[in-house]
């Protein structure tokens, strides 16, 4: 839907001087002392020159964003629940439609939906492939901290094979997380998405960019944002940042966009640092590390290199065409 | 005793369904989250809005908003939570963390 | 479909699923949002219809469930438009979350339910075991008797909803009401779109000034918002009564709270929907034949139309209150529990019989409701006064 003629128009950020700094979060809100999904949340905003509307999810963003009166919202928002932001976002964008056709609304405002992995991969999916489908004009963003955290570090299906959580401990019978992180984009893409891509709050130029082109098209958008959890992964609050790099300079999170089917790796990692260097800063991965566990951290490497495989092998496929 | 069934003062007003302006967030103070607060040494600083763009709060504060260059920062010491990031990414290690006892000069509380 | 776009100012044959999809058509709604369920199909069938030849000037969202449905609902609503959607059974069961949301954050929204049994066994045909599932989640809840009236009760709903910020929903009964055809009067479009207007200005994700909906309330608040909930509500019923009024100028129909025949009858029956015009045309009879027997028919079931009920029972000795909905273990039906309370609390003592019957589409023909009337007028000290009636 062709609402506002301005969103369409992409530039990608050259330069943090350009970055809008007019905060689109206060503070004041209950996060933890450095919390990975928040640097996400206030990246995907200051993105924009345009407010956009955001529609949350039930998750940590939510709750400790909301506490009434306290919101550290500086944009429209609106919590519903937590398996539904994709449906309460196609109302919004649709809505706005129609009071745009009616005359009652000057400009239609970019709609985000945003949610955990907990309820993009798990509970909100349906949700999310419904409205991918009916193809309304939103960005959906799924903040990654690979589990449960609000309700404490629960396993979801984002998160790692290999990985401690509350309900995937480390036994003698298991090695923690026994299943393999479900390829969330592979879903989305099939869909037939315009645009689709992950980022990493680490890489703030590249997830910036991602938003601004995702904003700019004409129907719906995925963006998958790992955003480190240092409570329920276990290592130290200042090393948010360090770990979701690390995650893309050991291949375990590309960074990569598919635009109408198009697979391109935005950050290439040529030479990646050994994935002990990724785990070692975590809690969650230490069992790995002992020589008792060696099979499951050689599992998990292979996992790692077949799903970078995959990806640069699609890009590489479409860069020849 | 009292009526039982007269309501009581709550600590602020109900809204009809629970909305509220945004941003009303800044009203709550998170100083007393921290163990450790960053230092900025302005000397140093070289305006990269780096310790902004990571900081989850945020509680960097631009002293230059309405500009579209580098601009030196400093802390909001009423909604810092000490996490040290701030100090982590900054390329020119113009960051320090200190004690949260630690008396230091003043570089931009507000 | 043509012959639905060309009936718009005279008596119409429709079905009451049709009729409802007219009323969307004329009354400026914004969105609709809604998955076909038997036995609502009609409506979203209708309204997709009038959505593809341009006489539905909203949007029509598809969605993949009725848990969306709301959802979406709920989003329009939230960004300041006229949001409706329809459904039934399992759809208003998987919806059942989003009904607490929607009126917890007070929003307008009106919804139709085609009324049906839900699982399991499973069965398509109509009851009311959907509708008192959800009974205490905040809604207004109206009941037709039949199709022309759910026409009217959904054109009203809209002035209701956005009046006091509550949900509205419009209850009519599954395949007796949604798929029966009907005469139907229907107004034309320039009268219903004057009554309906355009909704009034709200607080919306729209307002320049962002503004944060559907925030997280610690015990120092929550009771005081359902209190607030409750209060508008429970009060709300001034407010029908004020649209209902100025329907009626518009088409000279009166639907009101509830309908009496035979005021101060020694036996009333007490029903919701469809089969209360079966029991009316019962009672006529008796009555001629010299029998104490009349009809309460609520028109309103939240809010309870207390002062109207009370008024009814002047003269009245046993009330017979007829359940099609079961509240497993309870003393009795949900509607004869509502209906006891409330004499309960007012010092009020009638004789009560409350009956289940009519689950999952079974019949209630003229001879049942004289045997349950016969019944009624001679219990004595041995009767039972809970039971089911499943006919002869």
């Amino acid at each position: 839907m062709e609402g506002n003629s301005k969103l369409s128009q992409f530039q990608p950020v050259k330069s943090i001087f350009e970055i809008n700094r007019e905060e689109r979060m206060a503070p004041g809100h209950r996060a933890c002392a450095g919390c990975g999904p928040m640097i996400a949340v206030r990246q995907i905003l200051q993105s924009l020159d345009v407010k956009p509307v955001v529609i949350s999810a039930t998750g940590c963003v939510e709750v400790t964003t909301s506490t009434y009166p306290d919101s550290a919202w500086l944009v429209p928002w609106a919590h519903v629940a937590f398996e539904n932001s994709a449906a309460v976002a196609s109302g919004v964008e649709a809505a706005m439609h129609a009071l745009k056709v009616r005359g009652e609304l000057k400009e239609e405002r970019p709609v985000i939906a945003l949610a955990g992995d907990g309820g993009t991969f798990d509970i909100g999916l349906q949700a999310l492939s419904g409205a991918l489908e009916r193809g309304h004009r939103m960005l959906y963003v799924c903040y990654d901290n690979e589990a449960y955290m609000n309700t404490g570090i629960q396993r979801s299906s984002a998160t790692p094979f290999g990985a401690w959580t509350t309900t995937s401990p480390v036994g003698k019978e298991w090695p923690g997380k026994a299943e393999i992180k479900k390829d969330i984009m592979g879903i989305v893409v099939a869909h037939g998405t315009p645009y689709a891509a992950t980022a990493s709050i680490s890489h703030w130029k590249d997830l910036m960019t991602k938003v601004r082109k995702a904003v700019s098209q004409n129907g719906p958008t995925f963006l998958h944002v790992y955003a480190p959890c240092n409570r329920g992964w276990r290592f130290e609050p200042k090393d948010t940042v360090e770990v979701a790099k690390r995650a893309v300079e050991t291949r375990f999170f590309p960074l990569y966009e598919v635009e109408n089917g198009r697979y391109r790796i935005t950050v290439p990692v040529a030479k990646p640092r050994p994935l002990e260097d990724f785990l070692s800063l975590q809690g969650r991965f230490s069992h790995l590390l002992k020589p008792e566990n060696s099979e499951t951290l050689k599992e998990l490497k292979s996992i790692v290199e077949e799903r970078w495989s995959k990806i640069n092998a699609a890009a590489s496929v479409q860069a020849q065409v | 005793m009292s009526d039982p069934r007269v309501r009581p003062v709550g600590p602020y007003p109900i809204s009809q369904g629970g909305w509220h302006e945004g941003g009303s967030s800044k009203a709550y103070v998170t100083n007393d989250w921290r163990l450790e607060k960053p230092v900025v040494d302005l000397e140093k600083c070289v305006g990269c809005l780096y310790c902004w763009v990571y900081c989850p709060e945020p509680a960097i504060d631009l002293l230059d908003r309405a500009g579209k260059g580098p601009s030196k920062v400093r802390i909001d010491y009423d909604h810092c939570k000490g996490c040290g990031i701030c100090q982590q990414v900054c390329p020119p290690k113009a960051i320090k963390m200190v004690p949260e006892e630690e008396e230091v000069a003043n570089n931009g509380s507000i | 479909m043509a012959q639905f776009e060309s009936v718009q100012t005279r008596k119409s044959l429709l079905t009451g699923d049709e009729a409802v999809a007219h009323a969307v058509r004329q009354s400026n709604v914004d969105l609709v949002a809604a998955y076909p369920i038997t036995p609502q199909t009609i409506i979203v069938e209708r309204i997709a219809d009038f959505a593809a030849s341009g006489a539905f000037t909203g949007q029509f969202v598809p969605v993949e469930s009725e848990h969306s449905a709301m959802s979406a609902c709920i989003g329009g609503a939230l960004a300041g438009a006229r949001a409706f959607t329809a459904t039934a059974s399992q759809g208003l069961a998987l919806m059942h979350e989003m009904l607490y949301a929607a009126s917890g954050l007070r929003l307008p929204i009106s919804m139709a339910i085609a009324n049906r049994a839900l699982n399991s066994p499973l069965n398509i045909h109509n009851d009311h075991t959907d509708v008192m599932g959800s009974i205490d989640s905040g809604w207004i809840q109206l009941f037709a008797e039949n199709a022309e009236e759910a026409y009217d009760r959904v054109i009203q709903s809209f002035r209701i909803a956005e009046a006091v910020n509550l949900p509205v929903a419009v209850n009519l009964d599954g395949f007796t009401l949604t798929h029966s055809t009907e005469p139907v009067e229907m107004l034309s479009d320039e009268a219903v779109r004057g009554f309906v207007g355009r909704p009034p200005k709200r607080d919306s994700l729209m307002d320049e000034a962002p503004k944060s909906f559907g925030l997280m309330s610690l015990p120092d608040s929550y009771q005081f918002f359902k209190e607030d909930q409750s209060r508008a509500t429970t009060g709300s019923g001034v407010t029908i009564s004020q649209v209902e009024g100025e329907y009626v100028k518009l088409s000279g129909r009166d639907h009101g709270a509830l309908k009496i025949f035979g005021s101060g009858s020694k036996v009333m029956m007490v029903m919701l929907g469809s089969y209360a015009g079966t029991a009316r045309t019962t009672a006529r009879q008796m009555k001629n034949g010299g029998e104490q027997v009349g009809v309460i028919s609520l028109g309103w079931l939240r809010p309870f139309p207390e002062r109207q009920f009370l008024d009814a029972l002047e003269g009245v000795e046993t009330l017979m209150i007829m359940d099609r909905s079961v509240s497993y273990g309870a003393p009795a039906g949900p509607l004869a529990s509502d209906v006891m309370s409330l004499l309960y609390r007012y010092g009020i003592k009638r004789k009560v019989i409350a009956v289940t019957y009519g689950l999952g589409g079974r019949g209630f023909l003229e001879e049942d409701a004289m045997r349950l009337f016969r019944y009624a007028e001679k219990s004595g000290p041995s009767f039972e006064s809970f039971f089911f009636y499943g006919g002869e």
